[in-house]
């Protein structure tokens, strides 16, 4: 009997080691103290650059520095969030000339792989939703850096960009300029280790 | 002749009931010509900055206007007790959809907290911004109530015309002529 009861809280130690050991690896995106940032930048008729971001989204991640081909990412961003310090323009872009964002609230990426490609970088492959339409992307990411921080948890931060092509997501840019049917999307965050 | 009487309207009144009225059915073609603008038109900014300027400048006039019928004589109403109250609800709708039309304008310009330029002579700032999703919803509400203010406006026109050809009293008239001030 008591051997039994030692043996059970034996396994339940290891496994609960165990356990702790996978969820030492999984991070949430610090979107509560702000450090993350999801921003696009899109020519304006060859002239200059408009720049926005998007104000709300949440996300999580799998990192794990000695199983890189296990990483993975989850982001959902809310459409109407978009900023791009214009409130007529951003209604604009929010419309059905472009985003949909009443039909299409969100946008999602969702990661399908990880391969490093060198000393903090890799490319992460992943499905990508915007306005209804899912997309394969890819990304170079590269980690900025990770360890404590001064507040008593453990974070990793990354960035990344892609090119998107707004038509491959439903967006007629044909009426614009070519340089204007691409978009720069730019993301940077810190997660914090649960 | 300037102030109202229980008879008519003075010529304040009347001024203020006209410019409206232009201005707001001016505003109403400029606001769906101008939304229907392609990026590329020489008026796509223009003419926004002109109904913006416009409906900033109709928005103090209907203050002043408000406060002026607030403070002044109402002419008393004629028609049949039923007529008499319509018209009472009706008119007060037509100042709530004026106010609603306007104010959603302002709200969505003011959406992110810059504030709207009246003729480039003055800006009118921000005064609520960043509410979720404010210039979409303010967006949808400024349409929506404009059209309605058009179609009881419509109603208003036709109800002036019916008092006088039908009922033959002078509700449609002393709207044009302060002088009725001063009868009886």
């Amino acid at each position: 009997m008591f051997k039994k009861a030692a043996l059970a809280t034996a396994i339940g130690a290891v496994s609960l080691a165990a356990a702790s050991q996978v969820l030492a690896a999984d991070y949430i995106v610090d979107t509560e103290g702000q450090h993350a940032f999801i921003q696009f930048k899109i020519n304006h008729l060859g002239y200059s650059y408009i720049l926005g971001n998007f104000e709300e989204f949440e996300g999580r991640f799998h990192y794990d520095a000695d199983d890189l081909e296990a990483s993975s990412v989850e982001m959902e961003v809310q459409v109407n969030s978009l900023n791009s310090n214009h409130a007529e323009r951003d209604r604009h872009f929010l419309s059905d000339d472009f985003l949909s964002a009443d039909e299409y609230p969100t946008a999602t990426f969702v990661s399908t792989g990880f391969e490093p490609t060198g000393d903090d970088e890799g490319v992460l492959t992943g499905d990508f939703t915007l306005k209804g339409e899912t997309r394969e992307i890819e990304m170079p990411v590269t980690l900025m850096g990770e360890g404590e921080d001064p507040w008593g948890n453990y974070r990793a931060g990354f960035e990344g960009s892609t090119t998107l092509t707004l038509a491959d997501f439903g967006i007629d840019m044909s009426d614009f300029p070519e340089v204007m049917h691409e978009l720069e999307l730019y993301v940077t965050f810190e997660g914090v280790r649960q | 002749m300037w102030r109202n009487t229980r008879q008519g309207w003075g010529l304040v009144s009347i001024t203020f009931h006209w410019v409206s009225a232009v201005t707001i059915i001016g505003l109403f073609i400029l606001g769906w010509w101008m939304t229907g603008l392609g990026y590329f038109d020489p008026w796509y900014n223009r003419a926004p900055w002109w109904h913006r300027s416009f409906g900033m400048l109709l928005l103090f006039v209907t203050l002043l206007r408000v406060l002026w019928r607030l403070f002044q004589p109402t002419p008393v109403a004629q028609g049949s007790r039923i007529e008499r109250l319509a018209a009472h609800i009706g008119h007060i709708t037509l100042y709530v959809l004026l106010l609603t039309v306007m104010i959603s304008g302002y709200l969505i310009s003011t959406a992110r907290g810059r504030g709207i330029s009246v003729f480039n002579w003055l800006e009118v700032p921000a005064l609520v911004s960043h509410l979720p999703n404010q210039a979409s919803i303010a967006g949808e509400i400024h349409w929506y109530s404009a059209l309605a203010l058009m179609l009881l406006a419509a109603g208003h026109a036709l109800a002036a015309l019916k008092h006088h050809f039908f009922d033959r009293h002078d509700t449609f008239i002393r709207m044009l002529n302060p002088a009725r001030t001063r009868r009886h």
